[in-house]
C-alpha cells in the first residue's frame, strides 16, 4: 500500500492564497530554481551566490563540511529564512511573497528532532496534519497509513520519549509526509543513527524516491549521498565547488580505483618519493598513502615491481569520499 | 482563523493528559486562600475594624482572583514557551508548515485565555460557596481576568523568546511577579503604601485588574464607568504592546 496518491489532490490551504502560479506550473519546470542565491547574517556570508535547479522526481543532495552553507540553503528553500539576494523560485513561487503557499506543499525533516513529547506518536502526526488544514478524520487515516509506512504502527499510542533515535527519525519523516508534499527536505536524515537504523531510513527514503517524490537532502555521509542522490552539489565556504551525479563526480575528480598502501614504521614521505610516477595522483595521509589509478591491481603490482614491500595493500573502488576530500580539503572544519 | 485554531487544538491535545491535576489545583488553591487568609487572618483584621463593615475575606477574594490569573499567565508563558524554542523545539516544527508566526502566537494565547477563564470560573464557584461573592456583577471578572492574563503573558512570551537560559524565570518570579502580588492592592488597600510604592502599583497591570474585580464582587467598592474604561484601556495597552513585542521576538527567533 502506498501512502502516496498521485496525482496528488490540491492541498487544503490554511491561510493565504496558494498562488495560481504554483498550480499552473509547466510539468518540466524545475521544482527548485536558484540563481545567484545569497544569504548573509550581518558581515558573515553563509551562502555566496549559488545556482541550483532541481527537477521533478529527482533526488538532489547538498554535500559539504560544517559551515559550508548547506543548512542556510535548506532553510531558504523551506521558506523559514529570507534570501538576502538572488533569485529563488520553489514550485514556481516566490518565497518572499508566497511562503505560506510554498510551505503547504513541502515536507520538512529537520536535523534536530522537534517531536512533541506531550503527544503520543499518532497524535504527533494528527496535530501536524491539522496545521496544513487537513480535516481531522482524513488526518487520522493518513496518520495510520504513514505509521504503517515507517513501521511504527505498534507504537501508535506510545509516548515519543521512549522511542529509539531511529524510530524518532522515522516518525519525523512520517510527519514530513502528512500533506503529500511535492518536495521533501531532509537535513542530515541519518546523522547520529546506528547502522541498522540508518539502513532502515535509507530504505524508506528509497521507496519514496521510487514513488516519484522529489527529495532534497543534506548530508556529510558519502555513502548516504551515493545511495540516495541522483545528482548532488558539493558546497564549500558558501559556494558550489562541484555538481553532477555521484558516478560522474568520481570519474571527474578521482580515478576509478584507489590503492591504499601502509608501510609500517617507515617514513611515508620517503616512500611517496619512491612511488613517484605511479598512478595518476598520490596523496600522503598520516597513516597511509593513497595511490589513485584506473586499474588498482596493476598499480599495486607496479609498487612491488619497484622492490617496495608495503605492510598492507588494499585495492578499492573510488568513492564519493575521495572526491569530497579532494574538493574540500582534509583540514578539520569545526 | 483555522490556522490559529489548529495551534489551539494541539495545546488542548496535550492538555488532555494533565487537565485533571490542573483543574484539581484550581479548586484547591482558592479553598486554601479562603481558609488560610480569608478566615484565619481575616478574623484578626475584622477584629481590628480596619476595613469598617467589610469582611476581610470579601475584600481579598477579588484580589486573589486577579492574582491567580497572574500566576496562571506566568505559568503558561515562561517555561512552556522557552521549552518550545529550546528543548522540545515545537515552534521550529510549526513554522515549517503553512502556519505563520502570528498564527502560532495567537493559538498559544488563545489556549492561555481558555485556561484563565476555566480557572476563574472555578475560583468564583468555590468562593461563592463561602459566601464571599456579593453581586451578579461578579461575572464581569471573567473578561477582566482574561485581559489581565494576556496583558501579563504577552510580554513574558516576548521575554521567553529572547532569553538563552531558563534561569531568568525564577528571577522574574521573585523580583516582578511576587512583589506585584504583594503591593498591588490584593491584601490591603494601596492607600496604606508610601507614595513611591503606590506608583509601582499604578504601573503594574495587576492593580488595575484588582480594582475592577473588587468593583464587580463587592458593593461599596464600585467604580464609575469612565474609571472602569480607563483601567480596561490600560490593561489592553499592556496586552497590545506585549503582543507586538512577542511577535517581533518570535519572528527574530524563528524566521531568520
Amino acid at each position: 500500500m502506498s501512502p502516496f496518491r498521485r496525482p496528488r489532490p490540491a492541498p487544503d490551504q490554511v491561510t493565504g492564497p496558494v498562488g495560481a502560479t504554483g498550480g499552473a506550473q509547466a510539468p518540466d519546470a524545475p521544482m527548485i530554481h536558484a540563481r545567484g542565491l545569497v544569504k548573509r547574517f550581518g558581515d558573515f556570508t553563509a551562502v555566496n551566490g549559488i545556482d541550483v535547479d532541481v527537477a521533478r522526481g529527482e533526488s538532489f543532495g547538498f554535500l559539504g563540511p560544517n559551515g559550508a552553507g548547506k543548512s542556510s540553503t535548506m532553510r531558504m528553500i523551506g521558506c523559514v529564512s529570507q534570501p538576502t539576494g538572488g533569485v529563488l523560485r520553489i514550485l514556481g513561487m516566490d518565497p518572499r511573497r508566497q511562503g505560506t503557499g510554498i510551505r503547504a506543499r513541502l515536507g520538512v525533516c529537520p536535523q534536530q528532532d522537534s517531536l512533541d513529547p506531550e503527544l503520543s506518536v499518532k497524535e504527533n502526526l494528527v496535530s501536524y496534519a491539522r496545521f496544513f488544514g487537513i480535516p481531522r478524520r482524513v488526518a487520522k487515516a493518513k496518520a495510520d497509513e504513514l505509521l504503517e509506512f515507517v513501521q511504527l504502527t505498534e507504537r501508535a499510542d506510545s509516548k515519543v520519549e521512549p522511542l529509539s533515535g531511529g524510530m524518532k527519525r522515522r516518525l519525523t519523516i512520517a510527519r514530513a509526509l502528512v500533506n503529500d508534499p511535492d518536495i521533501v527536505l531532509l537535513d542530515e536524515p541519518t546523522t547520529g543513527l546506528d547502522p541498522q537504523a540508518r539502513h532502515l531510513v535509507w530504505e524508506r527514503l528509497f521507496r519514496l524516491k521510487q514513488q516519484g517524490v522529489t527529495l532534497v537532502l543534506t548530508t556529510h555521509y558519502m555513502d548516504e549521498a551515493e545511495q540516495l542522490c541522483d545528482r548532488l552539489v558539493v558546497m564549500d565556504g558558501g559556494k558550489i565547488v562541484a555538481e553532477d551525479s555521484p558516478r560522474a563526480l568520481i570519474e571527474r575528480y578521482s580515478t576509478r580505483e584507489v590503492v591504499e598502501l601502509r608501510f609500517g614504521a617507515a617514513s611515508l614521505e620517503d616512500m611517496a618519493g619512491k612511488l613517484a610516477g605511479l598512478g595518476e595522483r598520490i596523496e600522503v595521509l598520516p597513516d597511509r598513502i593513497l595511490l589513485y589509478a584506473f586499474d588498482g591491481d596493476e598499480a599495486a603490482e607496479a609498487v612491488t615491481g619497484r622492490g617496495l614491500t608495503p605492510s598492507g595493500t588494499l585495492v578499492r573502488r573510488s568513492t564519493l569520499e575521495d572526491v569530497f576530500l579532494h574538493l574540500t580539503g582534509r583540514t578539520l572544519v569545526d | 482563523m483555522a490556522a490559529v485554531l489548529s495551534v489551539l487544538e494541539t495545546d488542548l491535545m496535550a492538555y488532555r493528559r494533565t487537565w485533571r491535576a490542573s483543574v484539581l489545583s484550581s479548586f484547591v488553591l482558592p479553598t486554601l486562600f479562603v481558609l488560610g487568609f480569608g478566615l484565619s487572618v481575616g478574623s484578626f483584621v475584622d477584629r481590628g475594624g480596619q476595613l469598617g463593615p467589610v469582611h476581610y475575606l470579601d475584600f481579598i477574594v477579588p484580589g486573589m482572583l486577579a492574582s491567580t490569573a497572574l500566576q496562571v499567565a506566568f505559568g503558561e508563558s515562561s517555561f512552556p514557551v522557552f521549552s518550545k524554542f529550546e528543548w522540545i523545539r515545537t515552534y521550529h516544527a510549526m513554522v515549517a508548515t503553512p502556519l505563520r508566526v502570528v498564527d502560532i502566537l495567537g493559538g498559544d494565547l488563545l489556549f492561555l485565555l481558555l485556561r484563565l477563564l476555566t480557572t476563574t470560573v472555578v475560583f468564583l464557584a468555590v468562593t461563592s460557596a463561602f459566601h464571599a461573592v456579593h453581586s451578579w456583577w461578579a461575572i464581569a471578572v471573567l473578561p477582566v481576568a482574561g485581559l489581565l492574563g494576556i496583558a501579563v503573558a504577552a510580554p513574558i512570551f516576548a521575554f521567553a523568546a529572547r532569553v538563552d537560559q531558563d534561569g531568568y524565570f525564577p528571577m522574574l518570579m521573585r523580583f516582578v511577579v511576587i512583589p506585584m502580588s504583594l503591593f498591588a492592592g490584593v491584601f490591603f488597600p494601596i492607600d496604606r503604601l508610601p507614595e513611591v510604592l503606590r506608583w509601582l502599583a499604578y504601573i503594574s497591570p495587576l492593580w488595575h485588574a484588582v480594582v475592577l474585580c473588587r468593583a464587580a464582587t463587592l458593593p461599596g467598592f464600585g467604580v464609575s464607568v469612565l474609571t472602569a474604561v480607563g483601567h480596561l484601556a490600560y490593561l489592553a495597552a499592556w496586552a497590545g504592546a506585549g503582543f507586538w513585542l512577542a511577535l517581533r521576538a518570535f519572528r527574530r527567533r524563528l524566521v531568520i
